[in-house]
């Protein structure tokens, strides 16, 4: 079904070869332009970028162990209207993931778009990237995937990728037009890019690739990393409940919380153009603070910090992909994500939801069936009598 | 001194907060531990507004609209159905019993299941005990 086209890696030089790709892509006159994460040159900082010009790619990464944001939401913007113009986007498996309920969510567009993944090596917290970088300088990118693949633990000395991709069980990515394959190839000679829709393969055909076999041991090494982050996933969600358990240890988790809403615009699937929380609705009136503290004794300022985030639960833990942009963005070190991400894992399944799983599945808060779990409403019950 | 629960309940315009009034015209006795907030549809509440009640102290929280297939938007009950489902998976995980949420259909006509449904609700409540948040401070 799937085709797979080969790419020999010249001088071991992995990344060398994938931007030649990138710039072999951006050479075809159907696409226009390459969303894609570079090196900037002013510091050693990777960010999305938008590249018109196939020579202006000598610093695209896309397996710097960094993602400072989300692109999903950048895409997003990207594709609000048509363009005349293909774009290609560089993302990652959470990134495709969010984009795809922003589609649902009618904030973005799939038409006149390549997306193409890459199986997904973790990344660093943003302030441990810095660090890195630091320490291992140019060769950062080369030393952390050569490390992971090989299994080393940790890649870099040191330095722990963020929780919320030692917890992610999606390293491929499923949505994507093409597939840049990593887990069980041997990135030192070869280079392995699989096309996954008709788009994909009429790209990969118009490159004129040679077409390959899957390397044998990729579906193990896949189904291992798999394996290690659920086993982490599950036991970063035992933690997580035993300290979330009552709403005096929520209030205790979340204490530190400034309500600076950082995390709900770090969020990519935090769909609302305007959030409830800065509108009017909480613009209180200054008598009704004094009100609530003469209730309650005191009360803390700012107020509904639980609130906010109970809310942020119940609006988008069903779409919630664990990117973990949300503890990234945090100024006070909050784990936001291990508490999103174990609320998520029930909401999902109660609505038997994955985000980012297909386009055709709609967000569950969306629709609904005639019939449907009847004991909520005592229903079974009633029915008997 | 015994707990007395209080409820807050989000009913419907058109078929349970009609069921209250004709509850009250019909001098049906239920107790007094409700506090009922009209909306014009079940469809409306959002899950903040439960969360809301709940973080303020509410024992419990009623949702209560018309029955499937009588909606007077067409399909504002159903929609209200996946939310609560919503709030049952979120708020048990901090030790909100689900016992606390509620979502009944309960007619316009239905006066007499009304206030057999709030006297059911409110013994249960004060059996169950008051709720987390009461003396707590939420921030």
């Amino acid at each position: 079904m799937a085709t797979t086209a080969k790419i020999n890696v010249k001088h071991q030089d992995f990344l060398a070869s994938l931007q030649a790709f990138f710039k072999s892509v951006l050479q075809q006159n159907d696409i226009g332009a390459l969303l894609v994460p570079q090196h900037l040159p002013m510091k050693d900082v990777v960010m999305p970028t938008i590249v018109t010009d196939p020579e202006a790619l000598d610093a695209a990464d896309p397996l710097a162990p960094t993602f400072p944001l989300n692109a999903a939401t950048l895409l997003s913007r990207l594709t609000r209207k048509p363009l005349e113009t293909t774009i290609a986007a560089v993302l990652r498996p959470c990134e495709i993931r969010a984009f795809i309920e922003l589609v649902k969510l009618k904030q973005g567009r799939t038409e006149n778009l390549i997306i193409i993944g890459t199986d997904c090596l973790g990344a660093y917290p943003n302030n441990d990237y810095a660090r890195v970088v630091e320490k291992e300088g140019s060769e950062t990118t080369r030393k952390f995937y050569q490390n992971v693949l090989s299994g080393k633990n940790p890649p870099l000395e040191g330095f722990q990728v963020a929780r919320a991709c030692q917890a992610c069980e999606h390293p491929v990515p499923e949505g994507a037009d093409i597939v840049i394959e990593l887990f069980g190839v041997d990135t030192e000679h070869e280079m392995f890019l699989e096309a996954r829709t008709p788009a994909g393969e009429k790209l990969l055909a118009a490159l004129n690739l040679p077409s390959a076999k899957e390397p044998d041991q990729r579906k193990k090494a896949i189904q291992t990393v798999v394996n290690e982050r659920i086993t982490y996933r599950d036991q970063m969600f035992d933690e997580t409940r035993k300290r979330t358990e009552t709403i005096e240890k929520l209030t205790r988790y979340l204490a530190g919380c400034v309500n600076c809403y950082n995390c709900r615009v770090a969020c990519p699937v935090c769909y609302c153009r305007e959030c409830v929380f800065v509108t009017d609705v909480f613009d209180h009136e200054p008598s009704q603070y004094l009100r609530w503290a003469d209730r309650k004794k005191s009360i803390k300022l700012p107020t509904d910090t639980i609130f906010y985030h109970l809310t942020r639960l119940s609006h988008i833990s069903t779409a919630c992909v664990g990117c973990g942009q949300c503890t990234n963005a945090c100024p006070n070190n909050i784990p936001v994500m291990e508490l999103f991400r174990m609320v998520a894992h029930k909401t999902q399944q109660a609505f038997d939801y994955e985000p980012g799983r297909s386009l055709e599945e709609p967000p569950p808060l969306s629709v609904f069936k005639e019939t449907e779990f009847p004991d909520l409403t005592g229903e079974t019950e009633q029915l008997n009598h | 001194m015994d707990f007395e629960p209080t409820i807050i309940a989000f009913v419907c315009n058109w078929c349970t907060y009609t069921a209250a009034d004709l509850a009250g015209t019909s001098r049906l006795i239920y107790p007094a531990n409700i506090r009922l907030i009209r909306v014009m549809c079940t469809g409306m509440v959002d899950p903040k507004y439960v969360i809301k009640a709940f973080l303020e102290g509410a024992d419990a929280v009623l949702v209560s609209g018309c029955h499937p297939g009588d909606c007077h938007y067409i399909n504002g009950n159903y929609k209200a159905r996946r939310r609560i489902k919503l709030l049952k998976e979120i708020l048990p995980q901090f030790g909100f019993e689900p016992e606390r949420l509620k979502l009944t259909w309960i007619g316009a006509s239905d006066g007499i299941r009304f206030a057999d449904t709030i006297t059911e609700m409110v013994s249960e409540i004060r059996a169950l005990g008051p709720s987390q948040v009461r003396g707590k401070m939420v921030l």
